[in-house]
């Protein structure tokens, strides 16, 4: 049976997708699952460094598209999972260059191959969004708990649902527990209120997420990790186990004052 | 012209195949028989299968598929109303709708007109709008970023949080309901009310008015 093809998406950039996108799939493969994760983000390209694959590129998304390599050539195997590949994207071309029907085949294909395919969509409700989420079987909606985010959330939901995606589910990203406490930040019951849509993900503002991303070791690896924690959690639940939201501890006062990890 | 148990169209998305027979066996001999006889229509193209109400079976899909593949030909999609055959046909890696294609479900979800009401039985979400010239009757939210605008009132079965604009050719005895009043702005005929700064506000129905000069939102009581 073809895997299923789950696209990571925000209508608002810098939200974190691609840190999601990243997570999740090693996470998945940490389970054992085979996972393809690919990288729609032409031009601007981050999941192959957050998964630290950035100096084993030799063909990508395009390349492939362009017929000038095999499906497999433009696999990349991950050093840690052997059963985790990366489709990287181009750097130097562009988002035009991609047609939903190229997207969608090229996802298949894919699902033919693994338990999981991954992608990671650009940011906005453009071209981009569109061949990012043709294929999916479900959508992934990111956002951070700042009206704006929220808002760029609502809209893409809103144009997924009139594509007859309906069974989106919500990553809150970046939740300080110390802000809410305090009113100063938007609390996940009142985001979940306006959007309706399922909550799959609480993942904590995290400075180990930077310091992951820069070395290309996503925290879902860190044992230690409050967001690699979350994330762990969204894998479980993405493959159908009911696992309930860890509440979120405040950063100690140590690790406030001194930014230590 | 003989009776065909299959039809095929061309469209800009691939060839259209519709089996006119009931046996499945009947529809893949017919076809067999049309790639025999004009195998230059079919060559590396790619085929939509249009099933209707008819529901397929897992063996009677891989048959069909088989068939076009041995003809280098492309199952592309699988349209059809039965959910049962969308399943299995996705579960081979088949697509269940054209790319692009609203689905089909979401009609129940369209506005309908009933009288001079238009009647809405969904959430509308940031960048949705909605304009009609007489009542409109929203069953569900209306999100921050959405708009709302009609002719008449405006009722809201759900929380306000949009932009909401009754009366909007300039009727100013038109009303604006709603189950919860949070909205950004609200307009009546010519007239602006923002939404009052701070977070004192109560979750209660309340219907929002031209008084005199001004818009005034009050707490709905039912009168006799
Ligand atoms: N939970 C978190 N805690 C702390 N920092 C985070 C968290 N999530 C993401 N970040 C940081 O936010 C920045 C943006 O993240 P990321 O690149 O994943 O977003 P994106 O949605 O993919 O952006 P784009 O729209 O540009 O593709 C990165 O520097 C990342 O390290
Ligand atoms: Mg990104």
């Amino acid at each position: 049976m073809a895997g299923k093809i789950i696209t990571i998406t925000s209508g608002k950039g810098g939200v974190g997708k691609t840190t999601t996108t990243a997570n999740l799939s090693m996470g998945l493969a940490i389970l054992g699952a085979r996972v393809i994760c690919i990288d729609a983000d032409i031009g601007l390209r981050n999941l192959d460094m957050m998964l630290g694959l950035e100096n084993r590129i030799v063909y990508d998304l395009v390349n492939l598209i362009e017929g000038r390599c095999r499906f497999r050539q433009a696999l990349i195997r991950d050093k840690r999972f052997p059963e985790l590949h990366l489709m990287p994207a181009a750097q130097t071309r562009d988002k035009k260059d991609i047609r939903e029907e190229d997207m969608e085949r090229i996802a298949r294909q894919a699902a033919e191959m693994a338990d999981y395919v991954l992608i990671d969509s650009p940011a906005g409700i453009e071209h981009g969004f569109r061949y990012s989420t043709v294929a999916a079987d479900q959508v992934l909606i990111v956002t951070n708990p700042e009206v704006t985010a929220v808002r760029d959330a609502d809209r893409v939901i809103g144009l997924l649902e009139a594509e007859g995606h309906k069974n989106s589910k919500l990553i809150i990203n970046r939740v300080k527990p110390e802000l809410v406490r305090r009113n100063e930040m938007m609390d996940t019951s009142a985001i979940v209120d306006i959007l309706a849509i399922d909550l799959i993900g609480i993942i904590p503002e995290d400075s180990d997420i930077l310091f992951a991303s820069n070395r290309g070791s996503p925290v879902v690896l860190d044992k230690n990790s409050a967001a690699g924690q979350a994330f762990r959690e969204v894998t479980y639940r993405l493959q159908g186990q009911d696992v309930p939201f860890t509440p979120l501890k405040e950063p100690s006062l140590l690790k406030k004052l001194f930014g230590l990890r | 012209m003989n009776w065909m148990p299959l039809s095929i169209k061309g469209t800009p998305q691939g060839l259209l195949l519709q089996p006119k027979s009931q046996s499945w066996t009947e529809f893949l001999e017919a076809l067999k028989q049309s790639l025999y006889d004009a195998p230059a229509f079919f060559k590396g193209g790619r085929v939509i299968l249009d099933l209707g109400k008819r529901e397929l079976k897992e063996d009677e899909l891989l048959a069909l598929r088989k068939l076009l593949n041995e003809h280098d030909i492309e199952l592309f999609a699988v349209l059809g109303e039965d959910a049962q055959t969308q399943r299995t046909t996705r579960s081979y890696g088949i697509r269940t709708r054209l790319p692009g294609e609203r689905h089909s479900q979401q009609r129940t979800n369209e506005p309908q007109v009933q009288g001079n009401a238009l009647f809405l039985q969904k959430t509308l979400r940031s960048g949705q709008s909605i304009d009609f010239a007489g009542t409109i009757i929203i069953l569900g939210d209306v999100n921050p970023g959405a708009e709302v605008k009609a002719g008449g009132n405006i009722m809201v079965w759900g929380k306000a949080r949009g932009l909401l604009h009754a009366g909007a050719m300039g009727d100013e005895n038109a009303v604006i309901c709603a189950l919860d009043m949070q909205p950004a702005q609200l307009r009546i005929a010519g007239y602006i009310n923002r939404a009052p700064e701070g977070k004192n506000y109560q979750s209660q129905p309340e219907m929002a008015m031209v008084d005199g000069t001004m818009i005034v939102v009050q707490p709905w009581i039912a009168r006799g």
